[in-house]
C-alpha cells in the first residue's frame, strides 16, 4: 500500500517548486548574512529595520499565496481574505497582550491597558487562554478556518458564487471591521492591539528576535507553498480547476463541488491567518483597519499582477507592489493609489498573465502560448 | 450494516439492508422503466404519461420534433427534474425518484450533453483521469496516486475514442468532433450500464458522424452497457438505430425498427406537420 502522505512530497520533485525554494531559501540566507556579518556603515549591510520590512512583504507574499489558491485555482474571488489575515493577527496580539503582563502603563498584571481605561474588572471569556502560546497559535488556525467554515458553508451550500460571493466576502470584513471599531467588542476599539514585549519570552525590540520572525515568515511562505503546490497537484486540484471552469460539470461527474469549495477555502482562511499572525509581531500593531474592503481588494491585485494561478506569481506581485508602496508613499504619497491603479490598468492591457505569463513566455515561448493551467482562456473568467 | 444483517434471517436479504451503491439488478430484462411518467412547467405538460422500457444492452434512438420533452426526460432519469408523478426504475431495484444527481451519476448513469463541456484548462489525459469511477470524496481524492492499473483504462478508452495521440494537450485545443468523442470517453470512464447521449453529432462533419456512429454502436451490447441516443438528424440514427421511439407531445408516438417507425402514418403527420426543415433533416 503507499503511504497517504505522498502527496505532500510531489512539490519537492517539481522543477519549479525546487526553483522556488531554492530563490527564497537563499535570500533568506543572504539577508540573513547581510544583516549579520557586515558592520552597520558598509554599503551591502541590510539593517535590521529592512530586515522586518522583508518580513512584511513575505507575510503578505504568504497571504497572496492563500488567496491564488481559492482565486487562481477555483475561481472563487474572494474580496474579504483580508479578515481571515486579520483574525489571525489578533489571535496573535491577544497572545502579545497578555505576554505584556504588568508591565503596561497601568501595571495590571492580568489586564491589558485598555481594559483598565474602559473601567473593566475581569476578562471577557474569549480572552482566556491567550496567554498560553500553544492555545493562541491554535487560535491562530482555528479562528479564521472556522469563520471560512461557516460562510463557506453557507454560501457554497447555496451554490453562491461567482460576483455575487465577491460581493459578500466584501460585506463580510466590512462587517467585521465595523465590529472591531466598537470598543465594546473587547479588542482594542480602533486603536487595536499594540504595545508589545515579547514572543515565547523574547524581546520583539531586539535586533536578533526580528532577524528570527524575518526567517519564520519565509519559512511559513516556504511550507505554504509547498502545500499549495501539493494541493494544486493533486487530483483534487484538478478537480478544483475542474470546478472553476465548468462547475456544472464537475458536479455530474459524482463530486461534491460544495464540499472541495468548502475545503480549498478553509485551507486559504488558515494561511491566510498564518500570515496575519506572522505580520502582528512584526509590525507592532494590529488594528480593524486590516479588516477594510480596500486591504482585501489589494491582496487581489497582488495577485492580478504577479499572475494568476501559478502560486509563485502571487509571491512577486506582493513583494513588488508593497516595494513600490514603501518607495512611492516615502516619496510622493498622494499619488501611490494612482500609481497602483495606473499598474493595475498597464498590467491588464500589456500583460493579461501578470509578471509570471512573462516569466513564463521568456522561459518557453512556444509553451506558454497556452498554458494548461492559464484561466485567461476558460470561459469562467467573465464571471470570476 | 454486517451487525444489522446478522440479526435478521440468513437467507433474506431485505431490500432496505442492500447499499444505494449495489449493482444494478438486471435480471427481469430492462435497465431503465419509466412509467405514467408526468412533468408539467407552469400548466405546459413536457413530460405526458410517458411510457419507455430500455433492455439491458439496448442501442436505442429516440428522436421526435422540437419540444417532444427529449431533453426533459434526460432530466428527469438523471435526477436534474422531478416530476409530478409517475416512476422511474433502474433496474428492478432502484428508485430513480428517490436519489440525488452525483447517487444517480455515481450508480451508473451517465450523460452526454448537448453542448460538449469539457475541462478546457486540463489535458485529454485528465480529463479522463477525472471522469473515472473512484472515490470521489474528499480526502482520498487528495491523496489519489496514478495507479498502473488506473492508467491502463484511461489508455484503453483513449484508444476507444481515437484520442491516444492528443492525450497530453489540453483539451481547450481540441475541434469540436474530438470534444464531443472526449465527452463520451469521459462517460465510459464511469464504467457506466446506461449512457444518455443527447445530439452526439449536431455540428459533425461527415467523416466525424461515421466514426461516433462506430463508436456508438460498439458500446452497445450485453455485458456492456445500454446508449440511448437523441438525435435530429434522420440521416444518422438510420445508420446507427435498431429501435427507434418517436416522441410526441411528451409522449410516445410510435416505437420500433426505423422502417416501420418512418411509414407510420402519424410520424408521417406530425413531421409533415411540424417544421418542414425537421423533415428534411
Amino acid at each position: 500500500m503507499h503511504s497517504s502522505t505522498s502527496w505532500l512530497a510531489r512539490p519537492f520533485r517539481e522543477r519549479a517548486t525546487q526553483l522556488f525554494l531554492g530563490i527564497l531559501l537563499a535570500s533568506l540566507a543572504t539577508v540573513t548574512l547581510l544583516n549579520l556579518a557586515l558592520p552597520a556603515g558598509h554599503p551591502l549591510h541590510v539593517s535590521t529595520y529592512t530586515v522586518t520590512l522583508l518580513g512584511k512583504y513575505l507575510s503578505y507574499a504568504l497571504l497572496a499565496v492563500a488567496v491564488d489558491l481559492v482565486w487562481g485555482y477555483l475561481g472563487i474571488l474572494s474580496l474579504g481574505h483580508g479578515a481571515f489575515f486579520a483574525l489571525g493577527g489578533y489571535a496573535m496580539g491577544m497572545y502579545l497582550m497578555r505576554q505584556i503582563g504588568d508591565r503596561g502603563t497601568y501595571g495590571d498584571p492580568v489586564l491589558p491597558d485598555f481594559m483598565v481605561f474602559l473601567d473593566w474588572d475581569s476578562l471577557p471569556w474569549y480572552w482566556l487562554g491567550f496567554d498560553m502560546a500553544w492555545f493562541a497559535f491554535l487560535m491562530v488556525l482555528l479562528a479564521p478556518g472556522l469563520l471560512a467554515l461557516v460562510f463557506g458553508f453557507l454560501a457554497f451550500r447555496s451554490r453562491v458564487t461567482g460576483v455575487y460571493l465577491s460581493i459578500i466576502t466584501q460585506a463580510l470584513t466590512f462587517a467585521l471591521m465595523l465590529a472591531f471599531f466598537r470598543n465594546e467588542m473587547g479588542f482594542g476599539g480602533n486603536n487595536g492591539l499594540t504595545d508589545f514585549k515579547e514572543l515565547l519570552g523574547f524581546d520583539l525590540r531586539s535586533d536578533a528576535t526580528r532577524l528570527g520572525l524575518f526567517l519564520a515568515t519565509g519559512i511559513a511562505l516556504a511550507l505554504g507553498y509547498v502545500l499549495c503546490r501539493a494541493i494544486v497537484a493533486s487530483k483534487l486540484g484538478r478537480v478544483s480547476v475542474a470546478t472553476r471552469d465548468a462547475e456544472a460539470r464537475t458536479r455530474f461527474l459524482g463530486y461534491r463541488v460544495e464540499r472541495f469549495q468548502l475545503f480549498i477555502f478553509v485551507v486559504s482562511a488558515m494561511l491566510a491567518g498564518v500570515a496575519g499572525a506572522l505580520y502582528v509581531p512584526q509590525v507592532g500593531i494590529i488594528n480593524p483597519s486590516e479588516f477594510s474592503p480596500i486591504f482585501s481588494i489589494e491582496i487581489v491585485l497582488w495577485v492580478a499582477l504577479g499572475g494568476r494561478a501559478t502560486l509563485y506569481g502571487a509571491v512577486i506581485g506582493a513583494i513588488l507592489v508593497n516595494y513600490a508602496k514603501t518607495v512611492f508613499t516615502g516619496v510622493m504619497p498622494d499619488a501611490w493609489l494612482f500609481a497602483l491603479g495606473g499598474l493595475f490598468v498597464l498590467v491588464t492591457v500589456l500583460l493579461p498573465k501578470g509578471i509570471a505569463g512573462l516569466l513564463a513566455y521568456r522561459v518557453n515561448p512556444q509553451r506558454s502560448a497556452r498554458k494548461p493551467d492559464d484561466p485567461s482562456t476558460s470561459p469562467r473568467e467573465v464571471s470570476a | 450494516m454486517s451487525f444489522l444483517q446478522s440479526l435478521t434471517d440468513r437467507e433474506r436479504v431485505f431490500d432496505f439492508l442492500i447499499p444505494a451503491s449495489s449493482p444494478v439488478d438486471v435480471r427481469h430484462g430492462p435497465i431503465l422503466y419509466l412509467e405514467d411518467v408526468t412533468v408539467s412547467f407552469d400548466g405546459f405538460k413536457a413530460i405526458n404519461d410517458l411510457n419507455l422500457t430500455i433492455d439491458d444492452g439496448e442501442l436505442r434512438c429516440i428522436i421526435g420534433p422540437n419540444g417532444a420533452g427529449k431533453t426533459t426526460m434526460m432530466d428527469i432519469i438523471t435526477g436534474k427534474t422531478r416530476p409530478d408523478r409517475g416512476s422511474v426504475w433502474f433496474g428492478s431495484r432502484h428508485n430513480l425518484l428517490a436519489m440525488n444527481e452525483p447517487d444517480i451519476a455515481s450508480l451508473g448513469i451517465g450523460r452526454k450533453f448537448q453542448k460538449p463541456t469539457v475541462f478546457e484548462a486540463l489535458t485529454v489525459f485528465e480529463n479522463l483521469e477525472l471522469a473515472m469511477a473512484a472515490d470521489k470524496r474528499i480526502l482520498p481524492t487528495l491523496t489519489a496516486r496514478m495507479t498502473g492499473e488506473t492508467r491502463d483504462r484511461i489508455e484503453e478508452v483513449l484508444v476507444t475514442i481515437g484520442l491516444t495521440e492528443l492525450r497530453q494537450r489540453p483539451a481547450g485545443i481540441l475541434s469540436h468532433g474530438q470534444k464531443q468523442w472526449l465527452e463520451i470517453g469521459m462517460l465510459l470512464m464511469q464504467r457506466p450500464r446506461l449512457l444518455l447521449v443527447d445530439e452526439p453529432v449536431a455540428g459533425m462533419t461527415e467523416q466525424e458522424m461515421e466514426r461516433t456512429a462506430e463508436l456508438l454502436t460498439g458500446l452497445a451490447g450485453k455485458g456492456k452497457q445500454s446508449v440511448v441516443v437523441v438525435e435530429h438528424d434522420m440521416g444518422f440514427v438510420r445508420s446507427i438505430a435498431r429501435t427507434v421511439t418517436v416522441l410526441h407531445q411528451g409522449s410516445v408516438l410510435a416505437e420500433g425498427s426505423m422502417d416501420q417507425v418512418s411509414n407510420d402514418p402519424k410520424v408521417v403527420e406530425v413531421y409533415l406537420g411540424a417544421d418542414p426543415d425537421e423533415e428534411a433533416a
